[in-house]
């Protein structure tokens, strides 16, 4: 177990290290959210006041946007360096390797949800601040869902052909219950009255499914990734 | 075709071939009236529809922990065959709900999961397609994912109020109504049988042909 641990720490470490040098994936996929959020802004926007009950649903499309972004980007990195093979290569339990991948790619979301957060709190006057343990709970369990299948479907996609397009072709479908329970709990928390026990449910139903597909992951990466 | 294909086909042919005049001899719903005889398709394709799903996520499941190259085979075809299930129930489904509901689609939790299973069996065609080298692999994680997500799908949506008609009714049709749904059943299902054997055959043959070039290159 130890070794597992050992393997991911050095997996997310050196995914960082290389992050922190070229700052690549962090600044586009981070631009990218905004001007995802600038786009909606404009669409759902009238006379100075939003549609009721948007803020929710943009916050989560935006997320789900960047961090497609952000997957493929990683992933397009590791390719053209040819380092996920030499990753494969390494004596090292794939599930720690995956493990590793998919804890980076949450750090760096969870970077771009703090952005995104106040800004979506400013733009689209949502109460971010009326229930911020709740709110945190919906954005950690709901990226991590959306995280644990993207980062095992771009590992998957690395080595087949028009992988751009088939990222969110075969993403979104499966994350369509993430979508559905962080918009809604979200939403339940930006209403006029917050509905906390309907909040609660959404994030029960979030863990729920990020232990069902964190562990299905980590038990088809070894299959999945042997040639 | 084998010879068990054939009889399904032709067997399945003819009694679809007589199911209209069998669906015209069914009484009338007393509150729905003509419309409510396309569930007598509706239905049975709507199960073959899950029936299929079931068998490409089992499929891939054994093609991808079992390494049993032939499942494969059996996971691409039972992926085409949730598709084209699939649109039969999603086609018939809005013509009968314009009728009896007023509206062609509703985000109920039976029509919302139905539509991102089909839309995920899409996926799965569409990576197989393009995919290019290695896809049946990722194929078969895409199916598995995809089944693992019916339960959360249908949760998440159910909270919305259903409006679909529980499966419940079935035990409880009377006969004469019963009967033509059974006779519809057994009819989609030959059909589907002998589609499924006949696709998989098909996609082993296929396989091998490509094997058989690769050995000639290296030779």
């Amino acid at each position: 177990m130890s070794n597992f641990l050992r393997v991911a720490v050095l997996v997310v470490r050196k995914d960082l290290m290389v992050e922190a040098r070229s700052l690549e994936v962090v600044s586009t996929t981070l631009f990218f959210a905004l001007t995802v959020v600038l786009v909606f802004a404009f669409g759902l926007v009238r006379e100075g006041r939003p549609v009721d009950d948007v803020a929710a649903a943009i916050l989560w499309i935006a997320t789900a946007f960047s961090g497609t972004l952000a997957l493929g980007r990683t992933f397009e990195r590791e390719r053209q360096a040819d380092t996920l093979r030499a990753l494969m290569l390494a004596p090292a339990d794939r599930p720690a390797i995956y493990a590793g991948k998919l804890v980076g790619m949450l750090l760096l979301m969870g970077l771009v949800e703090l952005v995104l957060v106040p800004l979506i709190g400013l733009l689209f006057q949502a109460p971010i601040f009326d229930h911020p343990l709740h709110l945190a709970a919906l954005l950690v369990a709901g990226t991590t869902g959306f995280a644990a299948v993207g980062t095992l479907f771009a590992a998957m996609l690395v080595r087949a052909r028009s992988r751009d397009v088939m990222l969110p072709i075969l993403l979104y479908p499966i994350t369509v219950p993430v979508m559905i329970a962080g918009v809604r709990g979200t939403a339940a928390l930006f209403q006029a009255r917050p509905d906390e026990a309907l909040a609660q449910f959404w994030i029960a139903l979030l863990v729920f499914f990020d232990v069902v597909f964190v562990t299905l992951a980590l038990w088809t990466f070894e299959p999945v990734m042997t040639e | 075709m084998s010879r068990l294909n054939q009889i399904e086909l032709a067997l399945a042919g003819a009694m679809l071939a007589v199911s209209p005049w069998i669906i015209n001899a069914a009484p009338y719903e007393s509150t729905m009236g003509l419309v409510q005889k396309i569930f007598y398709y509706h239905m049975p394709s709507a199960w073959l529809f899950l029936i299929a799903a079931l068998v490409a996520g089992v499929s891939s499941a054994i093609f991808l922990f079992g390494r049993k190259p032939t499942a494969d085979a059996w996971a691409l075809a039972a992926a085409e065959m949730a598709v084209v299930f699939g649109i039969i129930t999603l086609v018939t489904g809005p013509l009968w709900a314009r009728k009896a509901w007023g509206i062609w689609w509703v985000w109920d939790a039976r029509l919302t999961s139905s539509l991102i299973l089909w839309m995920i069996f899409v996926a799965y065609l569409l990576l197989r397609r393009y995919g290019g080298p290695g896809s049946d692999k990722l194929g078969a994680g895409m199916a598995l994912f995809g089944l693992a997500n019916v339960p959360f799908i249908f949760v998440s949506v159910n909270v919305w109020r259903t409006l679909h008609p529980q499966t419940s009714v079935v035990p409880t049709l009377p006969v004469q109504m019963g009967g033509p749904l059974w006779f519809c059943v057994f009819a989609f299902l030959l059909l589907f049988l002998a589609l499924l054997s006949m696709r998989a055959r098909l996609q082993q043959q296929r396989v091998r042909i490509e094997q058989l070039y690769l050995a000639e290159d290296e030779a």
